[in-house]
């Protein structure tokens, strides 16, 4: 069965169709759902929320996106366990939200940086990364002007005690505390990344590895509505 | 009312921002240390009360204005 993915569109969206196609490669239902939507698509089995500058990253980046309609929506699938996955615009989104911990803020550099980096994979045992060995390295780009992440040293310091940090940068571009590339929420099913794993599914772009990332959630997606068919039955 | 709200980063927290605002004042001759840019917001706020004016807009920097982790912020209210 082919897994439903809402890809979730905001004024100011960009990768919204890069995400849709790269989760179509990898065998999902993917589709676009416009941010005035209230209620996701029947039988979405995980959301993707799309990197890009909805609403213009007016007051901070994501800030405004999470009072979209859709959020609501979003929310509740969270909250009962759906799988929601943040890519750069998304994980700021994510971040305002409350659904993730932290905060985006500007590169230290103050450059916009659009280039391929490693990351280490901390660890497989997710829905995000399950494809992954631990501490494999995969090559996956990064465009972005605000993605220093950032969390005071106390709370830093929970996440990684409870194993929330998933990707970390080999060499840390932007100024992120703890070279800290991605995070989950503590029940494991949310996750933001500032770099762009649907612009890493095919190796004639340069490298394949962010398709292990998005392929992980559709296992996921796909395994826990086997579980809730079998729940039904 | 008339209100301002006045949104800083955080002590500590990096401002790459103040950093090369307070590079290029020093180009210019001035001197000048710890540069921090922050952001200011000014709006109408309906209330009967300073004081509920300034309740109100304290909420409003909680719920949206600031990012908390990051960000400090001062609230000015006048008739």
């Amino acid at each position: 069965m082919n897994p439903r993915v809402a890809v979730i569109q905001f004024p100011g969206s960009n990768d919204d169709r890069d995400a849709v196609w790269a989760l179509r490669a990898l065998g999902a239902d993917a589709m676009l759902v416009w941010h005035a939507e209230s209620e996701l698509p029947e039988g979405t089995g995980a959301v993707v929320l799309p990197g890009g500058f909805s609403y213009g990253d007016y007051l901070r980046c994501g800030a405004i996106a999470r009072f979209a309609p859709i959020m609501d929506a979003v929310t509740r699938f969270a909250a009962g366990g759906g799988f929601v996955l943040g890519i750069c615009n998304g994980f700021q989104i994510l971040c305002e939200a409350g659904l993730l911990p932290g905060v985006l803020r500007p590169n230290a550099s103050l450059s916009f940086i659009c280039r391929d980096v490693a990351l280490r994979v901390e660890r497989n045992d997710t829905p995000f990364t399950s494809r992954c060995e631990p501490g494999q390295r995969l090559v996956i780009p990064i465009k972005h002007h605000d993605g220093a992440w950032f969390a005071p040293p106390e709370l830093l310091e929970e996440l990684e005690s409870r194993g929330q940090i998933l990707l970390r940068y080999e060499e840390n571009p932007n100024g992120a505390v703890g070279d800290v590339a991605g995070v989950t929420n503590e029940g494991g099913n949310v996750m933001g990344l500032m770099p762009h794993p649907e612009h890493a599914v095919d190796p004639l772009l340069g490298s394949g590895d962010g398709a292990l990332i998005l392929a992980s959630l559709l296992d996921a997606a796909r395994e826990r509505a086997s579980a809730a068919a079998v729940l039904l039955a | 009312m008339k209100a301002t709200v006045l949104v800083r980063p955080k002590e500590g927290i990096l401002d790459p921002q103040g950093q090369a605002i307070e590079q290029s004042l020093r180009k210019l001759g001035f001197d000048v240390e710890h540069a921090r840019v922050g952001r200011v917001v000014d709006f109408d706020v309906e209330a009967s009360s300073a004081d509920e004016a300034r309740e109100r807009v304290n909420e409003m920097c909680r719920q949206l204005l600031a990012n908390p982790l990051i960000e400090s912020y001062e609230v000015e209210v006048h008739e």
